[in-house]
């Protein structure tokens, strides 16, 4: 019934009905079952009620974008539907209790509640809409019924067994339906990693040797805070819940100069208060690395949703002239490879690096075949009675000591200092200072990590983008097929690596891929090259771009 | 014990007022620093900025002089990542209650094992002499020129009420004390804040050395810093300011203990 090589699930429900539990189940279910799956959810500002939403592609080719069509539309309660009205078609297969789909075109009564209180309980209802959508899409039975064991696993064997039943009697039903769905299933799917954004940044700062963390929660950037609490016993991370960002950043640069790699996970306002600290650790280059998870600002915004317009605070981000690194990854393998490298490129430059995602990546969820190799490196220097913590050198990298590392003393100074560290305003050791520092960026310059290119090598049209709408853009791209258009990714957007300006020069029409509303990132571009940056495509309504909706706007272009 | 002179910088440039308070608390923090046997690759002094918070750049030790306010937070994470370092946050009042306020109690409530060494002075000495959250009262300043019309911060009383591990208070003119107290709060395992009276002879003409000694006394020998009530009563004194370790509770969990030890070097 279903000819599309992508099904597209979309569950509705309100926060607390357990949208999450389904979201999770089922991508595993899929993935177990030999499916590429990706899955992305959207939720309100608020702990229960509201209206949110997940959607979950299962397919036979790697997914990894948001859409907006919908193939199945699952509504856990009566107020779903007329919040998705414009994504649905008159394709769209609407599933839920009879009184919610009653006026749909393609409605699907399923008396979901029922089916749970015949096992016993209405909390059941999560794994009976699992157990549906499982037989939609054909699932093997026992891994089905392995996956809904692990999930409930610590709880007490009788709700394993009533959640079994219950997936099961959903399963059964979801098979009557006569939905049949024509996906190629790949056995060697079930060994990809199935992870989330949150979780990819995380999984790359235990690569990168991450071993301490202060944050304060704030929204999405504490669920990477959250992970790293859960590893911490396992890898050795010291774990610290500040009292305010500021605390939290201090703390961490107070770990770096001790000798740790030190994060911390925060979201714009969070980040806001984390500017002083930024200038400290340009001052004394005692590194920091930053998790900036972006969601829509000014002050507290939209707190639940996307946007790209942090990238100026990050760029601007602290008083006074001194070297940063930006990294923005589009997926999580990137995220991933970023995020560990931020701690070397933090350890080597003696900066602070930031690592860019938003709401959008961070809650995506897919499978990745296999995580990039990182290679740890050190950059500590063992200290003497004449060790100098701010050396001249050529390059402007002094050799960094930690106390208590040999007998010489570390002395760090946030005021402008002489080589030993020690306070001074002589303006002749001022104007050298200033320079040691800023000659680091040349080297940074010279070890970017550069822009990818994906597309026709001859392209007359290119689109360029960061951070996670490369990887929405790229799907659009494809589906275009044509052979006059290539997509420039940015990995690294400050400062900006050498490499691109040719691919600039090339094009005969540059178009920037952006969500905010000014196009931040084809400012700096404009502002480093001087070329002109002035065609954008712009989205700033808290949601991502979809593949559809970007598909329109490039053609718009060409 | 050491010799004091492995502490010294040569050529030091001091940038404190001749005749300042923060000579004689120099002095005595060096002195602690040898009587304990002190390497000083093994001693950070981290402190935030104002006069006080210049006090490492003076002494031979690892320094990390960071951010107005932030010593706290600065001086936890280093602790935290290598406990065996001897960790000294060090700054002035307004520093330390004012602007750095809410480390002041979150770092009291987690209770790492540093100790808090807060030059008060009373007073805003680098920015020229606004009044400090503990300004008393009516003391008229070059910003309050009417005198301060708001109740003074009392850092001992604030302290015992957040159950400090270790609370002292001392005049630096009083270098004995001052000397065994630093000691003590090195060797305390805990946080542990010593306030210490300091007199700013240019910006501060009310709080001088002549009045610390007047408004002043020390505890006897024979008082019990573990009894918090009577502690607390003698926090809420402001008539005559106490002086000596006023509370002492040695059973708090120290922060560090609950985190792993992580591979450094
Ligand atoms: C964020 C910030 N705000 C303000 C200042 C200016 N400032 C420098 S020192 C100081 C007050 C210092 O007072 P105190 O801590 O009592 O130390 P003292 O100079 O009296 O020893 C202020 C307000 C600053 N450096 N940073
Ligand atoms: S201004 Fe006051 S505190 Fe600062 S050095 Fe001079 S006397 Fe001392």
């Amino acid at each position: 019934m279903f000819s599309n090589e992508t099904l597209s699930i979309v569950l509705s429900g309100a926060a607390g009905q357990g949208i999450q539990t389904v979201e999770k189940l089922l991508t595993k279910i899929a993935k177990e079952s030999g499916y590429y799956v990706f899955a992305t959810k959207e939720y309100m500002s608020r702990v229960r009620g509201g209206n949110n939403s997940t959607e979950i592609l299962i397919s036979s080719k790697p997914v990894m974008a948001f859409r907006n069509k919908i193939d199945i539309l699952v509504t856990l309660n009566n107020n779903s539907i007329d919040r998705l009205r414009n994504r649905i078609s008159n394709k769209t297969f609407i599933l839920g209790e009879e009184a919610y789909v009653k006026n749909e075109i393609n409605k699907l009564p399923v008396p979901i509640l029922q089916l749970a209180k015949d096992v016993g309980n209405p909390i059941y209802a999560n794994s009976v809409s699992s157990g549906i959508l499982s037989g939609i899409i054909d699932a093997d039975l026992e891994i089905v019924k392995k996956c809904v064991s692990d999930c409930f696993s610590t709880k007490n064997p009788e709700i394993v067994k009533k959640n079994i039943t219950a997936t099961v009697k959903g399963y059964n039903f979801g098979k009557s339906l006569n939905l049949r769905v024509n996906i190629k299933k790949n056995p060697k799917i079930k060994n990809h990693y199935l992870i989330n954004g949150s979780q990819a940044v995380s999984k790359g700062a235990i690569a990168g040797g991450c071993n301490f963390i202060s944050s304060y929660p704030m929204s999405p950037a504490t669920a990477v805070f959250t992970e790293l609490a859960k590893a911490s016993k396992e890898y050795n991370i010291i774990v610290d819940q500040a009292e305010d960002e500021i605390a939290a950043a201090n703390m961490v640069i107070g770990a770096w100069y001790a000798g740790a790699r030190g994060l911390v996970s925060t979201s714009g306002g969070g980040f806001a208060l984390m500017t002083e600290a930024i200038s400290l650790s340009g001052m004394i280059e005692t590194p920091i690395v930053v998790h900036l998870a972006q969601r829509p600002g000014p002050a507290t915004g939209l707190p639940t949703r996307t946007e790209q317009g942090d990238l100026n605070l990050a760029l601007y981000a602290g008083h006074g002239s001194f070297p940063r690194i930006i990294f923005a990854p589009s997926g999580l393998d990137e995220a991933y490879y970023l995020t560990a490298q931020a701690f070397n490129y933090a350890d080597e430059f003696q900066v602070p690096v930031f690592v860019l995602t938003d709401q959008y990546l961070l809650d995506s969820i897919y499978n990745v075949e296999k995580f990039p190799n990182v290679e740890l490196t050190r950059h500590i220097v063992k200290t003497d009675e004449n060790y100098k913590r701010y050396e001249i050198t050529e390059d402007g990298i002094s050799p960094r000591g930690i106390p208590g590392f040999g007998t010489g003393v570390v002395r760090v100074d946030s005021d402008e200092h002489d080589e030993y560290g020690h306070i001074t305003e002589s303006s002749e050791v001022r104007t050298k200072m200033v320079n040691k520092r800023m000659k680091k960026l040349d080297k940074i310059i010279e070890k970017s990590i550069e822009p990818v290119l994906y597309g026709h090598k001859d392209y007359d049209y290119l689109f360029v983008s960061w951070g996670s709408t490369s990887l929405i853009l790229k799907e659009a791209l494809e589906n275009l097929e044509n052979n006059r258009v290539a997509l420039l990714h940015f990995p690294q957007v400050y400062p900006l690596p050498k490499s691109s300006k040719k691919y600039f020069k090339k094009a005969k029409k540059l178009i920037f891929v952006e969500q905010n509303i000014t196009g931040q990132f084809a400012d700096l571009v404009k502002q480093t090259y001087g070329i002109n940056t002035s065609k954008r495509i712009l989205k700033y309504d808290g949601f991502p771009f979809s593949v559809e909706e970007l598909t329109d706007k490039i053609k718009g272009e060409l | 014990m050491l010799n004091v002179k492995l502490y010294d910088i040569p050529d030091s440039d001091i940038a404190w007022c001749p005749g300042c308070g923060n000579f004689g608390i120099l002095n005595e923090l060096k002195s602690a620093l040898s009587e304990l046997n002190l390497q000083p690759n093994q001693v950070v002094i981290v402190s935030g900025i104002g006069q006080a918070a210049k006090m490492p750049q003076y002494i031979n030790v690892n320094m990390f002089n960071g951010l107005h306010g932030r010593t706290l937070p600065v001086a936890t994470g280093i602790k935290l990542v290598n406990p065996s370092l001897t960790v000294i946050a060090e700054s002035g009042d307004g520093c330390t209650y004012g602007e750095g306020g809410n480390h002041f109690i979150h770092t009291i409530r987690k209770n790492p094992n540093i100790v808090n060494l807060v030059h008060d002075n009373m007073i805003y000495g680098l920015t020229k002499g606004q009044a400090s959250p503990t300004t008393p009262k009516g003391v008229v300043t070059s910003l309050q020129f009417d005198g301060v019309f708001v109740e003074p911060f009392n850092p001992i009383s604030v302290a015992i009420a957040l159950n400090a591990s270790f609370v002292a208070r001392t005049f630096m003119g009083y270098n004995d004390l001052t000397v065994d107290l630093i000691k003590q709060a090195i060797q305390h395992r805990g946080y542990a804040l010593i306030d210490i009276l300091q007199p700013c002879v240019t910006f501060n003409k009310f709080n001088t050395y002549q009045w610390y000694k007047e408004n002043t006394y020390i505890l006897p020998d024979d008082y019990d810093p573990t009894d918090k009530n009577a502690a607390f009563e003698i926090a809420m004194n402001t008539e005559k300011l106490a002086l000596g370790v006023i509370y002492k509770n040695s059973e708090k969990a120290v922060y560090e203990d609950f985190q792993p030890k992580i591979k450094l070097f």
